[in-house]
């Protein structure tokens, strides 16, 4: 049996209502990639779980043939983990190394995430692991159009499955979708589902090591511009929600930056869907990626080296309204601002304003 | 728990995490630490002062914040500054206010 990491990275599975989040966890279940995995999912009923069950370990839990561990969640998220994780310490279940949640088709799956961060107990023992959205080809993109509950969870994934295209006769509808789901998350890894994939270490695997490469592509950073919306076919709700790239050439200063997204976050974190980047901070050598949903960062990263050895910090955001000039211009004046060291300017400013 | 202020056992901030293998934090050396603390002072006071408002180191564990007429408030990182900022300002402390926004230019560009 694996053995039980400090931090279990908690995964979440999320989609809308009919986007296959149910048949891609069925399908997982069966699989033996999934055995030190514990799975909340809402009701044992809609997985039809039967003939893989090995042992009822109560009413929530069941055992698997897999050796998977999955409960029903009843009430509070925050109860059925911590339930979990006692379990996992007194030896009444198996010892997992990761969970998945299966969130409802209706939910924010941003809540999710942020117990994770304020439960007294859980902050603890687990960590945010990887957010994997599914989207339906065929529907996809009327649902993007009509449910800001959609837009969300696409525009939050860190991978994208993208299921039923097989079903989905529209060619140009499929690409429509696809174009669309550029445009409000660039760099989330997109994956068409079929019969056997994807497999749970392509949606579930290391995140942390994938967190840290995911940034960088072979042209030298995954988030590339997104490409820009033709206005004609805009609707007002989702042109609210827009991506784009802040790049810096010169080392950025890591305490003003805090300050500045800590600012930013606090006022703003509901519109800010996504931050993610890699910097060039003043006194490192090597990147530091940043990586934040909504209210909630992950502690950032080092990666190893400079995608094409070229220094240049680049931040992506996915916001839901906010003015990207605005954004930029708030962006160069505070978290640029304690970079005396690198660029010396005069300083009397301050004083002569506090005066 | 701290016994002499009672705040229970702080919440990782991601500006403070945690050292752990890859993580990137500057929490790790007694120096790098308070040296940071102070940078984070400094930092933050230069923002704050267009609110009317300070911050001061606090034992190394917590950050005073205060205005000028004196209201002070103990915050524990800087996931707890704006708000409290907020509070005691009775302001919104918002980045993209574009009065704030020509008010640091000016400040960084003297």
């Amino acid at each position: 049996m694996a053995e039980m990491p400090a931090f279990t990275p908690v995964h979440l599975l999320t989609g809308f209502l009919g986007s296959g989040k149910t048949t891609l966890l069925k399908r997982l279940l069966a699989a033996p990639a999934l055995a030190d995995t514990a799975v909340l999912i809402n009701e044992f009923g809609e997985i039809g779980l039967d003939h893989h069950l090995v042992e009822r370990i109560d009413d929530t839990m069941v055992l698997l043939q897999s050796g998977c561990v999955c409960c029903t969640v009843r009430g509070e998220l925050a109860d059925a983990l911590r339930e979990l994780h006692s379990k996992r310490d007194r030896g009444l279940v198996p010892s997992f190394t990761r969970v998945i949640i299966e969130s409802t088709g209706l939910a924010d799956p941003f809540p999710v995430l942020s117990t994770l961060k304020s439960d007294p107990v859980l902050r603890h023992h687990f960590r945010a692991g990887t957010v994997v959205t599914t989207v339906d080809a065929v529907n996809g993109l009327a649902q993007l159009d009509t449910y800001v509950e959609s837009t969300r969870q696409a525009a939050i994934a860190d991978r994208l499955v993208i299921t039923k295209a097989d079903l989905c006769e529209d060619k140009a509808g499929l690409s429509r979708l696809l174009s669309r789901l550029t445009e409000f998350n660039p760099d989330a890894q997109r994956i068409m589902a079929g019969s056997d994939d994807p497999d749970a270490d392509a949606l579930f695997g290391d995140d942390v090591a994938q967190r840290a490469t995911k940034l960088q592509s072979p042209s030298g950073f995954y988030c590339d511009t997104p490409t820009l919306r033709v206005t004609a076919e805009g609707v007002a709700l989702h042109t609210a929600i827009s991506s784009f790239v802040i790049t810096v050439d010169r080392p950025i200063d890591w305490t003003g930056f805090g300050i500045w997204l800590t600012m930013l976050l606090n006022r703003h974190g509901e519109r800010v869907l996504r931050v993610k980047g890699i910097l060039d901070l003043v006194g490192e050598d090597r990147p530091v990626a940043v990586h934040g949903v909504q209210h909630l960062v992950h502690p950032p990263v080092h990666l190893d080296a400079w995608p094409l050895g070229e220094r240049v910090s680049r931040l992506v955001f996915i916001v839901d309204g906010l003015d990207a000039n605005l954004l930029k211009r708030s962006f160069n004046a505070f978290a640029l601002a304690g970079n005396s060291d690198a660029r010396p300017q005069p300083e009397a400013a301050a004083q002569i304003r506090n005066a | 728990m701290c016994s002499l202020c009672g705040v229970i056992g702080g919440n990782e901030h991601w500006t403070d995490a945690v050292a752990r293998p890859g993580v990137f934090t500057r929490n790790v050396e007694r120096l790098d630490r308070r040296r940071e603390r102070a940078r984070r002072v400094s930092a933050a006071n230069s923002v704050l002062s267009a609110f009317g408002m300070s911050v001061s180191d606090w034992q190394g564990s917590a950050f005073v914040l205060a205005t000028r007429t004196g209201k002070s408030e103990m915050i524990e990182d800087l996931g707890h500054l704006w708000p409290a900022a907020e509070r005691l300002s009775g302001r919104v402390c918002d980045p993209l206010d574009p009065q704030l926004i020509s008010c640091m230019e000016e400040a960084n560009h003297g």
